[in-house]
């Protein structure tokens, strides 16, 4: 579907990608991670036709540069740093709508799944709005799309808890007919997301290797905390993450997405001097609907 | 071509929410109320009263605004898009390179004419209901050389665009570019008149390649038809064009200009890296 061929990229003299091949299916879901300057941004550019290169870089056998309006159809992409665009939210909607020919009510249903309400942000500028109001408006945008790739640039480092639970969702809902290339400086960032881990470094694939695909996407973790003592701070992290505790505050319970575990223990990490217990489950689907179900269980 | 209007209402919305637009129909629109409130069409000068009289010196005065303006806005505006990471995400999105530069250009074009015809119009509007007698052919053959000015430096305003990869460089080569056509205007063609003593030829030819000193001499000769203010050098212009030929010439050769400088600033664009 994807298709890099010998592709290198130099800046004045500084060779930024070194001759890189990749052959991308559809349904696979690539992390692309590596450190600043590997050349992960600049590699998606020249899929998105923005860069000249040398090699080539094909979609469905059609370069992107010359095709442009037709590569790009199908290409829904999330930057790492929302533009300064002044426009109205409701103006870039209905603009990228437009050009995409996709439904600007769509895009205000994902948005409101993501916890923004299009209708009551639709006036304001877009570079005026929150980090994560920014992200969910262009996740909204991309997901809105007919689009058979979607290439996103650490899309969920802005987003609160809940709403990356609802944006794995929405990338599960895809999986089968769409291939993904999210971009991350770390792999435990998307680690869970994908099926297949790309590592640049200086240019070049250091390392491309496909990973289990457990269907971790859709997976719900059933999590419980008892703390020694009673935190703000801590208490304060674990609502973010809609958690609640009982009567004395001592035990907290709450649900975390399978994508976001990593990123939930990196959290409970910073207060381990408090817990006393805590316990992960997986829980089978449906079981958020309240049945009980066996599961293998992680005790810390 | 719904790809280039889709782009070009963008950049008009962008342009009326933005600050210099606001600044630039202030400066315009104030022009000719100033011009109203000092009287200026109850004056008589060289001859010159009514209307005739205010557009001869709203020209002059536009002429002296209005390609800094265009020329510094223009570049700011795309080159700073640029800059800021606008390109990369607009330009993801499905639309063409030739619909997003030519829509760009035809927005602010709109942008930057419309202001400007307006404030004319308005003059006009004015002195119809005080009984002012209106010069039409005046007002239309300044609206034809506005027409031209402004898509003139639009056109080469779009080419530094392309050409800058930053926005103070833009801005430096948008300046450099006003201030050597402001220079040619006088003071370095005087300069070089006199130390090298040229054939007046090579010197009006100098001057006539000078957009700038086009609109100043083809707005001349509607009030002075012999260009009797330019001095022997009108011999050289009236013998190769006439009157009416120069007329022509002088909204052909901006708009030549700018459509050559606005093609070249499209092929850059679209050879190069889009963000």
């Amino acid at each position: 579907m994807i298709r890099f061929q010998n592709v290198s990229k130099t800046f004045k003299r500084h060779r930024v990608l070194d001759g890189i091949s990749l052959d991308i299916g559809l349904g696979e879901r690539v992390a692309l991670i590596g450190s600043n300057g590997a050349g992960k941004t600049t590699l998606i550019r020249c899929l998105l036709g923005e860069y000249t290169h040398d090699g080539s870089v094909t979609l469905d056998g059609k370069a992107p540069r010359p095709n442009r309006t037709q590569v790009l159809a199908s290409v829904g992409f999330v930057p790492q740093l929302p533009p300064p665009l002044k426009m109205p939210v409701g103006q870039l909607i209905g603009f990228a709508a437009a050009l995409c020919h996709s439904d600007e009510k769509r895009i205000a249903e994902l948005a409101l799944r993501l916890g923004l309400d299009v209708g009551r942000v639709s006036q304001q500028p877009f570079v005026k709005l929150s980090g994560g109001q920014k992200q969910k408006t262009l996740i909204a945008i991309a997901l809105g799309r007919a689009a058979r790739v979607l290439v996103m640039d650490e899309p969920a480092a802005n987003l609160d808890p809940e709403a990356r639970k609802i944006f794995f969702e929405l990338l599960a809902e895809r999986q089968h007919d769409t291939t993904m290339l999210i971009s991350s400086h770390r792999l435990n960032e998307v680690a869970s997301l994908v099926n297949r881990v790309i590592e640049l470094d200086m240019g070049k694939v250091a390392l491309d290797d496909r990973v289990a695909d457990a269907g971790a996407l859709t997976g719900l973790l059933d999590c419980r905390i008892r703390v020694k003592r009673a935190e703000a701070a801590f208490a304060k992290a674990l609502t973010a993450w809609n958690f609640q505790a009982d009567a004395d505050g001592l035990t907290w319970t709450g649900k975390v997405a399978g994508p976001d575990r990593l990123r939930f223990l990196g959290m409970t990490s910073r207060y381990v001097a408090l817990i006393a217990d805590l316990s992960l489950s997986e829980m089978e689907t449906g079981a958020e609907t309240g049945a009980e179900a066996s599961r293998p269980e992680a005790t810390a | 071509m719904k790809e280039l209007w889709l782009t070009a209402k963008l950049d008009i919305a962008e342009s009326l929410r933005a600050r210099w637009f606001a600044i630039y129909c202030l400066i315009f629109g104030g022009l000719v109320a100033l011009l109203f409130v000092f009287g200026l069409t109850e004056s008589r000068v060289l001859g010159f009263i009514g209307l005739s009289r205010l557009l001869v010196t709203f020209i002059q005065l536009t002429m002296a605004i209005l390609p800094i303006f265009v020329l510094i806005t223009t570049v700011r505006s795309v080159a700073g898009d640029r800059e800021a990471g606008v390109f990369e995400y607009l330009l993801s999105l499905p639309v063409g390179l030739a619909a997003w530069f030519w829509g760009k250009i035809v927005g602010r074009y709109l942008i930057i004419f419309l202001p400007v015809f307006a404030a004319m119009t308005g003059a006009v509007l004015w002195a119809l209901a005080r009984g002012i007698e209106v010069p039409w052919g005046m007002f239309a053959y300044y609206t034809a050389l506005l027409a031209a000015m402004g898509w003139c430096f639009l056109g080469i305003g779009m080419l530094i665009s392309a050409l800058a990869r930053s926005t103070d460089v833009a801005q430096g080569m948008a300046f450099m570019v006003w201030l050597t056509l402001l220079l040619f205007l006088d003071l370095i063609l005087l300069g070089v008149m006199i130390q090298e003593q040229v054939r007046p030829e090579v010197a009006v030819g100098i001057a006539l390649a000078n957009p700038l000193q086009v609109f100043r001499t083809a707005a001349l000769t509607l009030f002075d038809p012999q260009l009797i203010v330019l001095g022997p050098s009108a011999f050289v212009i009236l013998d190769t064009f006439g009157a009416a030929g120069y007329q022509v010439f002088a909204i052909l050769y901006p708009i030549a200009i700018g459509a050559l400088c606005a093609g070249a600033g499209y092929l850059f664009f679209r050879r190069g890296d889009l963000p």
